[in-house]
């Protein structure tokens, strides 16, 4: 693995060498390091690009890497990967997708991530996207996450795509059954001429279900990006979404709440704001030292700490 | 040495402040008058958070009418915000941990960050990770931003009616708040107040009233010399530490 490469390795699943645990590294579409426990299998599929991964019930704090890295301009790839995750299990997946391109083609990676969490579970999901690189080539990513949580399972998101990415559409969605949670934190920040469309999508379907969905992006430059953040409440549920944002220079964002009862007992609940930074909150660190710029940075990087 | 020469500010045809000439040289100054006298105003067109009409300003022989806020900051100008501001994401040793300076290093500006949220009451282990947000009260926000005041630890500090929002029991640790930072530091404090235990450990007492300077004098003699048509007005809290502070609206 040459430099670029062990820097998007960093980036993404701040990983300087192999982790602990199972793990599989796709670099450039090939896996170029796999690891399985006696409880946690990867398995490449045959009849596409991805792999599957099979966590035994019962499984308690073990982890999974699976980062992807892409260095080679031009490079496009539609990756699925499945998990399976047994009953009574506690786990932490760590994925996410580096892109550096220095070429003059488009780069880009496809992924989508199908997860199968059995009763009881606990998952710990969390995924980074990152771009890098001088090249006129664009750096194009489009994450789907599709989420089956079963009875009384538990899926904690954190999603996060800190400019460098030209365009992306990110699309995740999940079904609960009675008594299960998700809870998704979804940070994106835009640059320049980017383009970032995300859709969140969650169906209550059993009693007992929640959610809670805290979505914050920056459009800085002229960047445009649309949120889209649905809850359906078919059960006796109760669901939260937050839509917060930030807008700066010539930035566009388009924020749309969806909202959708289908039990009289289904609570939900949505709240979007955007606005631009306070301007008491700049002054506020400037009475502390910092120029306008610092300032402003610093409220930044705190809303999307 | 802060001074203030001239100082007029006019908004919306009102005149706040006039023709202020001060010359400040002591290191614990208290301000005080009646609601809308403009000494809100007053030490914020000393931070450079509002621009004065007319007149300039002068810290240590060094003219700072035209500096920006943040020249002034690192000139060694500290503010404490009568309705602090809140920041989602920040949390509290962040902006604790800038206020301890940026040159110290990481360990040092985390136990200092520690030292100083102990110091107005509040459980270091407790707030240091919360966030600067809606979830803490008006009077633990009032605290912290007491205490960012205080990590500066510059040689004039500003506080903009600290006493309001804070209870009675926390009332002492306020003062120590500003007993230490007055022993500690070379520097001045001027702290807009209608608390009696505050006015009586100034130094000198400015007396504002409709923008204009009454009286700046020793503590003792401001008192006695307070007029009685602002007794009823600012001085029943004066007089009395067991009522609710004032809340000042500018």
């Amino acid at each position: 693995m040459d430099a670029i490469q062990k820097n998007l390795l960093k980036e993404v699943a701040a990983l300087d060498a192999l982790p602990v645990g199972a793990y599989n590294i796709r670099s450039n579409g090939q896996s170029a390091a796999r690891n399985t426990t006696a409880s946690i299998d990867i398995v490449t599929k045959e009849d596409k690009q991805g792999i599957d991964i099979i966590i035994k019930p019962g499984t308690k704090n073990q982890s999974v890497h699976i980062p992807v890295i892409i260095s080679q301009s031009g490079l496009k790839e539609m990756v699925y990967n499945d998990f399976f995750i047994g009953e009574d299990c506690d786990v932490t997946i760590i994925a996410g997708c580096g892109i550096s391109n220095c070429g003059g083609e488009d780069s880009r990676h496809d992924g989508v991530h199908s997860f199968y969490v059995g009763k009881g579970s606990r998952v710990k999901y969390v995924e980074k996207h990152y771009g890098e690189g001088t090249g006129r080539g664009k750096r194009l990513m489009n994450p789907t996450t599709v989420i089956e949580l079963s009875e009384n399972s538990v899926m904690e998101l954190e999603t996060s795509q800190i400019g460098g990415i030209d365009d992306t559409l990110r699309v995740t969605s999940a079904k609960l059954a009675a008594g299960a949670c998700v809870i998704i934190h979804d940070k994106i920040l835009t640059e320049g001429d980017q383009k970032a469309k995300a859709e969140l999508r969650v169906e209550l379907n059993g009693d007992g279900s929640s959610c809670d969905m805290i979505s914050r992006g920056v459009a800085k430059g002229s960047s445009y990006q649309e949120v889209v953040i649905g809850i359906d409440g078919n059960a006796a549920c109760s669901g939260h979404a937050e839509c917060d944002s930030i807008i700066m220079d010539q930035g566009v964002i388009v924020a749309t709440p969806q909202l959708k009862a289908t039990n009289v007992d289904a609570a939900l609940i949505h709240e979007a704001a955007i606005g631009k930074i306070a301007g008491e909150q700049l002054m506020k660190l400037m009475t502390m030292g910092l120029s306008e710029k610092e300032a402003e940075e610093m409220i930044i990087r705190g809303f999307l700490q | 040495m802060l001074r203030l020469e001239n100082i007029s500010f006019q908004a919306d045809g009102k005149e706040i402040l006039k023709q202020i000439d001060l010359t400040v040289d002591d290191r614990f100054v208290a301000i005080t008058g009646p609601n809308g006298s403009g000494k809100s105003t007053l030490l914020k067109i000393i931070m450079g958070l509002l621009t004065p009409t007319s007149g300039r300003i002068w810290l240590d022989g060094e003219d700072i009418t035209k500096l920006s806020v943040t020249d002034r900051a690192n000139r060694g100008i500290s503010f404490a915000f009568q309705q602090p501001v809140r920041f989602k994401g920040l949390r509290v040793r962040d902006l604790l941990e800038l206020a301890g300076g940026r040159d110290k290093k990481d360990g040092e500006r985390f136990a200092h960050a520690c030292e100083v949220l102990s110091e107005v009451g509040l459980c270091a282990r407790d707030y240091i990770d919360r966030e600067l947000d809606d979830t803490l009260s008006g009077g633990e926000m009032k605290r912290i931003e007491i205490a960012m005041a205080a990590a500066r630890g510059t040689k004039m500090t500003l506080f903009d009616e600290p006493e309001a929002g804070i209870d009675l029991w926390s009332f002492q640790s306020l003062i120590q708040v500003f007993e230490k930072l007055y022993q500690e530091t070379s520097g001045t404090i001027m702290i807009i107040s209608h608390q009696e235990r505050i006015l009586n450990i100034a130094d000198k007492i400015i007396y504002l009233k409709d923008g204009e300077v009454l009286e700046y004098d020793e503590g003792m003699q401001v008192m006695e010399h307070l007029s009685s048509d602002i007794r009823p007005a600012a001085c029943s809290v004066l007089l009395n530490t067991q009522q609710a502070p004032c809340a000042e609206s500018r």
